[in-house]
C-alpha cells in the first residue's frame, strides 16, 4: 500500500465523489463533485469507475507527495500550472509519482474545480453510499473536513499500466441551459424576459452550496415567500433581493424562495467551472431537449474509457499540451461541453 | 391560497425530478395527501423513481430519465395520488423531552409578553399539541411539525439569528420544528430537547419519519443534563409511544 501525503492544499478541497442518495428525505444533501464529467474523465485515465471518489481541489495551489512507494494518479478540471519535479505534466493525462516524489499545482487559471483521481480509489467508510464531504453533517471519508495539509491517503501501489491520455475536444460554451420552473408562475413576462435575456455573473460569495448570481433584480409577482419545497441541483432560486441563487451539491434540500427554473444536468458541471466575475447567459430547453441532452451526457460519461488513448500519443502531444497550459485560457476548464458530440450543437438551444 | 385543487400539478425540477405539488400554502390536507403519497410510492415502487422529498404542499419525486420520461411518470404520480388517503395517520409516535425557557429557550419570556400570556401558559400549550412530522428539510434533522396552537401562530423573527443552538425547539409562523444540529434560524427559541433526530454511529441515524406524530413534555434542567449524556452515549432518549 502506498500513500499520497497532502503536503499543502488551499481551502475548499476536499473529497468527493458522485454523492450520496435516499436520504435528502431527511434534509441530507446529497454533496458529490461539482463537476462530475471532470471527475469521470479522471477515474476513467486511472480504470477506475466514473463516480469513483477523487480529491476536489478548489481555486488554491496544492502539492501532494508519493510515500512508501509509487502512485498513480490523473489530474482533469480547471487548469492550472503542473508539475512533478519540475517536469510540467498536461491535463487529462494518468501519471505515476514516484516514491518521494511531488505533484505542485498552482492557483487555478481558468475554471474553479480540478480533479486528481488515484488509481485504485479513495479507502474509506462510505456514509449512505459516497465517501463525499458535507463538513456540516460531519461526513465524509477519510476525513469528515475539508482536506488539510498533512492529510494522508491510502492508495494503492501503482500497477504500472501504460499511462493514459484522454481527448476532450472543445466546443463553444454557449448559453447554460434550463428547464422553466417549478414556480416560474411566480414571475411575470417581464421578470422572465430579464432573466433569459440578461448577462449574469458569479458572485464572488459562492461556493459548493450555491452560487450567487449579479445582473438585474428579478422582481416576484406575489412576494419573496413561498413555503418551502424541496431542490435539486440547478434550482434557481430568486430571494428577496431578487439575485438569483443556483443551488449546488451543498444545497439545503427544501427552501422557500421561489425558483424560477433549473439547470439541465449535462450543463451543471460547466456552470460549477464558470469562476467569479465570469459572464454568462441562460437559455430554456423544453424538457424533451433537456432530457434527450441528458440521454447523450450519461452515454458520454459511460463511453470515457474508450476514449483514451496511450502515452505515444501523449508524447506526440506534449507540446501542444504544454503550450496550451502555459497559455492558460486557451485550454478551458474542464472544457466545458466537450461531451457535446457535433450534432448536439447543430441542434443547439431554442 | 391554501385552497387544495384535487389533482395535484406535476411541475417540473429540471430534467431528473417532478415536484407533485398539492397546495401553494401549508395545508394540513395538503400534507396528508403528500405523505400518502410518499407511502404509495414506497409501497410500490415505479422503475425509475430514485428518491423522495415529502414537503408540507408537494412531493418532490427524482427520477432516473433515461429509466422514464416526465410523462411518463407523471401519469404514474397522477394516478397514485388519486387513491383515497387513509383517515388515520399510520406514522409513528414519539415523546419528546424538552427543557423550556432560561438560557435555553431565549425568547420564551418574549413570546409570553407578546402573547399576553405567561411563560408557563405558552409551555402548556406547547406540550398540550399533538403534531406531525409534515418534512423534514433544511439541514440534517430539521423537523417541521404541523398541529400548532393557533394561539401560538407568531411571525418570524425580524432579524434571523446567525447561530442557534443543536436540538432546539422553536416556533415559527404556524409551524413548531425540532433543529438537530447548530446554525441560523428565524424562529423563537422555546427550548431544547436532547434528543437528537440526526445521529451518525447511532441506530437510527435519522430518529424521525415524515408522517410520525410528535409530543413534548417538560423535564428539568438535572434530566436535560442527563439526557444529554445519554444521547452523547447513542441512546435515542425519546420515548417511542404504542401506534
Amino acid at each position: 500500500m502506498s500513500k499520497l501525503v497532502i503536503t499543502a492544499i488551499g481551502p475548499a478541497s476536499s473529497v468527493q465523489d458522485g454523492g450520496r442518495h435516499g436520504v435528502q428525505r431527511y434534509g441530507l444533501p446529497p454533496s458529490g463533485a461539482m463537476d462530475r464529467p471532470a471527475l469521470a474523465a479522471a477515474n476513467a485515465l486511472v480504470g477506475n469507475p466514473p463516480m469513483a471518489a477523487a480529491i476536489e481541489i478548489g481555486p488554491f495551489g496544492a502539492t501532494f507527495t508519493a510515500r512508501q512507494g509509487a502512485v498513480r494518479l490523473a489530474l482533469t478540471g480547471a487548469r492550472r500550472n503542473a508539475d512533478i519535479s519540475g517536469h510540467v505534466v498536461a491535463f487529462n493525462t494518468s501519471m505515476t509519482l514516484g516514491d518521494g516524489e511531488s505533484l505542485t499545482l498552482g492557483f487555478a487559471r481558468s475554471g474553479c474545480f480540478s480533479y486528481l483521481a488515484i488509481e485504485g480509489g479513495i479507502t474509506g467508510e462510505p456514509a449512505f453510499g459516497s465517501l463525499s464531504v458535507n463538513a456540516r453533517a460531519g461526513l465524509g471519508s477519510p476525513y469528515p473536513r475539508p482536506l488539510h495539509p498533512g492529510d494522508e491517503l491510502q492508495a494503492k501501489a501503482a500497477s504500472g499500466a501504460t499511462e493514459r491520455r484522454i481527448d476532450l475536444p472543445f466546443s463553444d460554451h454557449g448559453p447554460i441551459r434550463v428547464v422553466m420552473g417549478p414556480q416560474d408562475d411566480e414571475f411575470g413576462e417581464l421578470a422572465t424576459a430579464l432573466f433569459l435575456g440578461s448577462e449574469w455573473k458569479i458572485s464572488a460569495t459562492s461556493d459548493r452550496m450555491g452560487y450567487r448570481l449579479e445582473g438585474p433584480m428579478i422582481e416576484h409577482l406575489h412576494g419573496h415567500n413561498i413555503v418551502s419545497d424541496g431542490t435539486v441541483n440547478g434550482s434557481i432560486q430568486i430571494p428577496g433581493n431578487g439575485a438569483p441563487i443556483v443551488l449546488m451539491p451543498d444545497r439545503g434540500t427544501t427552501g422557500g424562495y421561489p425558483k424560477i427554473a433549473t439547470v439541465i444536468t449535462a450543463d451543471l458541471g460547466r456552470l460549477a467551472q464558470l469562476p467569479a466575475g465570469n459572464s454568462f447567459r441562460f437559455t430554456s430547453v423544453s424538457m424533451a431537449e433537456a432530457q434527450a441532452e441528458l440521454r447523450r451526457f450519461e452515454g458520454w460519461l459511460h463511453t470515457l474509457p474508450d476514449r483514451l488513448r496511450t502515452a505515444e500519443d501523449f508524447d506526440l502531444n506534449l507540446d501542444a499540451l504544454r503550450d496550451a497550459n502555459v497559455a492558460g485560457t486557451a485550454v478551458s476548464a474542464v472544457d466545458a461541453g466537450t461531451w457535446q458530440t457535433p450534432s448536439a450543437e447543430a441542434s443547439g438551444p431554442d | 391560497m391554501t385552497a387544495t385543487s384535487s389533482l395535484p400539478f406535476l411541475k417540473p425540477s429540471g430534467d431528473s425530478a417532478i415536484t407533485v405539488e398539492f397546495s401553494r400554502g401549508i395545508d394540513d390536507a395538503a400534507n396528508q395527501k403528500v405523505l400518502a403519497l410518499d407511502r404509495a410510492l414506497a409501497a410500490a415502487p415505479v422503475t425509475g423513481v430514485t428518491e423522495t422529498v415529502p414537503t408540507y404542499r408537494s412531493l418532490l419525486v427524482h427520477y432516473d430519465p433515461l429509466a422514464i420520461d416526465f410523462d411518463a411518470l407523471g401519469e404514474r404520480l397522477t394516478a397514485l395520488a388519486r387513491l383515497p388517503v387513509p383517515s388515520t395517520s399510520a406514522g409513528r409516535r414519539w415523546r419528546i423531552p424538552v427543557i423550556y425557557g432560561d438560557e435555553q429557550g431565549i425568547d420564551l419570556d418574549d413570546v409570553a409578553k407578546t402573547l399576553k400570556t405567561t411563560p408557563e401558559d405558552i409551555v402548556g400549550r406547547h406540550t398540550a399539541g399533538d403534531y406531525r412530522v409534515a418534512m423534514i428539510g433544511f439541514t440534517p434533522g430539521w423537523s417541521y411539525l404541523s398541529g400548532l396552537d393557533r394561539f401560538l401562530h407568531l411571525p418570524r423573527r425580524q432579524n434571523p439569528r446567525l447561530l442557534t443552538p443543536a436540538g432546539t425547539i422553536s416556533i415559527g409562523g404556524v409551524q413548531t420544528g425540532i433543529q438537530c444540529l447548530a446554525g441560523p434560524s428565524g424562529w423563537h427559541l422555546l427550548g431544547r430537547t436532547a434528543v437528537r433526530t440526526y445521529q451518525l454511529h447511532r441506530e437510527p441515524i435519522f430518529l424521525l419519519e415524515p408522517g410520525d406524530r410528535v409530543t413534548f413534555f417538560a423535564v428539568d434542567a438535572k434530566t436535560f443534563a442527563e439526557q444529554e449524556r445519554a444521547a452523547e452515549r447513542g441512546e435515542i432518549v425519546a420515548e417511542q409511544m404504542a401506534a
